[in-house]
């Protein structure tokens, strides 16, 4: 763990790949040295202490959730890709869909959104960060910081902008704030002269932003 | 409705509802700006245990129901600058929504 001092987190910074300036809530809402940091601290060693769990367990899990990226999230999209009808099934019960592929949602279900030559959607937490971990790994910081969660819901087309996307006019944009029990994805238009392209590569064009609709997946020529 | 058990969900998709202004203690998953809008049920997500109650130790049964509220920006934020069209969606449990069922 980091001393209090220091920053160890990377929006506000380059290194995240967000343009979006969040040098005003560095810390969003976690400290160390609030009071819920130190009381989940106690709650660990009382576990550990009663042997409830292992020390190892503990340790183990944050690899586990720290280790997971996207893959799950690009395998569903590649998915719906290349097979119309189970984009049909994804879109009408997204849960159900990806248990199609092994893929378990453990509580949450799942919505997916898709977006078309008409309709660009946007994902967002404004209560907190709730993000489909178990298909896109942990939310970036900035997904996180109350920047983005306040203004993805009142100006999603600067937001999307500032992260390099212009959304037309003529495009409806549709915010989903994920604020109880549902999960959601962005199934990201398919972009054109893919034709004819492999699982990996239309794979390799995926990425976290667009899962989100931060941003829109496309070719580079 | 009863506070004991789970009866059938009062809303469907397409009907409009209306967000309660209340503001209970606690952590609530209604979140203040979307309190007194109008929207319209865009599906209904099943009945979930009630997190409102599950966050203080109770067992928060019976279940709620859920639905998904979609509203148009404009009703949302006087000074929306997107187009007209454009949509914003919430998921709520059914204790927070107003309006006769259709």
């Amino acid at each position: 763990m980091s001393s209090p001092d220091e920053h160890d987190h990377d929006h506000g910074h380059k290194e995240d790949g967000s343009p979006l300036n969040y040098a005003d809530d560095s810390r969003h809402d976690y400290n160390e040295t609030d009071h819920y940091p130190l009381m989940v601290e106690a709650i660990r060693q009382l576990v550990i202490e009663k042997e409830i769990v292992k020390a190892g367990d503990v340790q183990e899990r944050l690899d586990f959730m720290d280790s997971r990226g996207i893959e799950l999230g690009a395998k569903i999209v590649v998915k719906a890709w290349t097979d119309p009808e189970f984009k049909t099934r994804l879109l009408a019960d997204g849960t159900a869909a990806v248990a199609e592929l092994d893929i378990p949602m453990a509580d949450a279900e799942l919505v997916v959104v898709e977006n078309t030559a008409d309709t660009h959607n946007l994902i967002v937490c404004t209560l907190c960060s709730c993000y489909p971990r178990t298909i896109l790994g942990l939310p970036p910081d900035w997904y996180k910081s109350k920047t983005y969660r306040s203004r993805a819901v009142n100006e999603p087309r600067a937001v999307i902008r500032e992260f390099g996307t212009v959304i037309a006019d003529d495009v409806t944009v549709r915010v989903h704030d994920s604020n109880a029990d549902m999960r959601y994805l962005v199934l990201p238009a398919r972009p054109q002269g893919t034709d004819g392209w492999n699982d990996e590569q239309l794979t390799e064009l995926i990425t976290r932003d667009s899962l989100v609709g931060a941003t829109v997946p496309a070719v580079i020529s | 409705m009863s506070e004991t058990e789970l009866g059938e969900p009062l809303y469907k998709t397409g009907d409009s509802v209306r967000i309660a202004v209340a503001y209970p203690p606690g952590h609530r998953r209604t979140p203040d700006y979307i309190k007194g809008k109008t929207g319209i049920v865009e599906r209904y997500c099943g009945a979930f245990i009630n997190p409102e109650e599950r966050a203080y130790g109770f067992a928060g049964l019976p279940k709620k129901h859920l639905y998904r509220v979609r509203f148009e920006q404009s009703e949302v934020w006087h000074d929306y600058e997107g187009a007209a069209k454009d949509t914003l969606d919430l998921e709520f449990y059914e204790h927070w929504l107003e309006g006769e069922p259709s």
